[in-house]
């Protein structure tokens, strides 16, 4: 193995676990955007030490414990700085001890519901229906600025500060990142399935741009539905609508490949042979 | 892309599920792993497959057909369990494959194989051949 396989190895074990990362970090600093840098500085630890070591047997653990301890080491930082204002500096203490003690518990937390708190989190309705596709695509996702600009054919610059105001209004409202219970959680579940069939409809009946249709953003929110399904318990009454969305954007995906030919022309719908009994 | 991912079969295999507590281990692991598959939105389908001697296999020569009932011989070259995945890459594929626990009691192999996606094939085809196979495509309501 060359050392750029290594590296493409290990970054394809640190997208697998970016999202959990990220939800599990968000919980304990309350930041989406620090929550995303830690996690890019423990991809870039476990790049130096990887290929050394070898893929640790729980490389999501190990990279939990790699971020967090750079989270100590922040708070720690930020401390240290505040420590110069002496009136808040004893509050500060009491919040740091009680900081670390959140890390030992969320490391022993369900990840899963991590993540499930994250996406609603990123959908939440404090948040415009835009900022929330393009904040979930971000960090639930993990695409790129670059490639969340391109699938809405919007600038970088464009995607970049819509995802910044959105962490900007989440550090704001002072959201708590777990899954809503009761009541609430039926409201906030509409929200979120309501993101991920914006981006669907976004890739099959594109807005704006040449294109007719674009797939990607089609694979990426039917991936969304599918992790949804499987963070949602499965008895729970509100799993009907996950698999309903799901179901939905199933079957219209399935019709991609009919509706352009293969110049990406338009097919009309009098040329198209429909499938035996859905007469569409 | 999607990615079609085969165990493949080792004598143990063959001789179908035997009743160990190291079977029933196993088994667990290998719930908790489609469980972590599930909850990143990648495993589209999968199952285990009985051992060969429950199969057929049906050769073809020409226009004769021939029915042949296992088991097989060739153990290595028998398949003993597939996914069907939805991944960015075969970076992704290899990945989660290797945090797949070992499926067999013994030494094992797993192999992934990226699917002919539909772009792949349109320069292969004749018009004539493209229209069937779309039609074929649409009815199935796959890629």
């Amino acid at each position: 193995m060359t050392a750029g396989d290594t590296h493409r190895a290990i970054e394809a074990v640190f997208r697998i676990e970016r999202a959990r990362l990220i939800a599990g970090l968000a919980r304990i600093v309350r930041n989406v955007d620090l929550a995303e840098e830690l996690a890019q500085d423990a991809l870039v630890i476990a790049l130096s030490e990887w290929p050394r070591t070898g893929v640790p047997a729980s490389p999501g653990a190990w990279l939990m414990t790699a971020a967090k301890r750079r989270a100590i080491d922040a708070i720690r930082r930020d401390k240290m700085r505040e420590r110069k204002h002496e009136e808040i500096a004893r509050e500060l203490d009491a919040e740091f001890n009680g900081a670390a003690e959140a890390i030992e518990v969320a490391m022993n937390d369900d990840l899963g519901d991590e993540l499930l708190g994250l996406i609603f989190t990123a959908c939440h309705p404090v948040l415009s229906a835009d900022a929330r596709a393009a904040l979930t695509l971000r960090v639930i996702g993990g695409l790129t600025t670059d490639e969340i600009a391109r699938a809405f054919l919007s600038s970088e610059a464009t995607i970049a500060q819509r995802i910044v105001r959105a962490k900007k209004t989440i550090g704001k409202a002072a959201l708590s990142f777990e899954a809503p219970h009761g009541a609430e959680r039926a409201a906030r579940l509409s929200s979120v399935l309501e993101v991920i069939y914006l981006i669907f409809n976004e890739g099959y009946a594109a807005t704006a741009g040449d294109d007719l249709v674009r797939p990607s953003l089609c694979l990426e929110a039917q991936r969304l539905g599918r992790m949804l399904a499987g963070l949602t318990s499965e008895d729970a009454p509100e799993n009907a609508e996950v698999f309903g969305l799901l179901a939905l954007m199933e079957i219209q995906a399935s019709r991609l490949p009919a509706r352009t030919g293969p110049d990406g022309a338009p097919v009309p719908l009098t040329s198209r042979i429909a499938p035996a009994g859905t007469g569409c | 892309m999607r990615v079609m991912v085969f165990v493949k079969a080792t004598e143990d295999s063959e001789k179908g599920i035997s009743p160990t507590a190291e079977t029933a281990q196993m088994f667990e692991a290998m719930g908790r792993y489609n469980e972590e598959l599930v909850k990143a939105g990648v495993m589209l389908a999968g199952d285990g497959l009985k051992p060969s001697s429950h199969g057929k296999r049906i050769a073809f020569d020409g226009p004769g057909r021939t029915v042949i009932d296992g088991p097989f011989a060739e153990t290595r070259e028998l398949v003993a369990g597939f996914w069907l995945w939805e991944v960015k890459d075969m970076d992704e594929a290899v990945a989660w494959v290797k945090r797949c626990p070992n499926p067999m009691p013994g030494p094992s192999e797993i192999e992934i194989r990226p699917l002919y996606e539909m772009g792949d094939l349109q320069e292969h085809l004749t018009p004539e051949a493209k229209e069937i196979h779309d039609r074929a495509r649409e009815k199935l309501g796959g890629a």
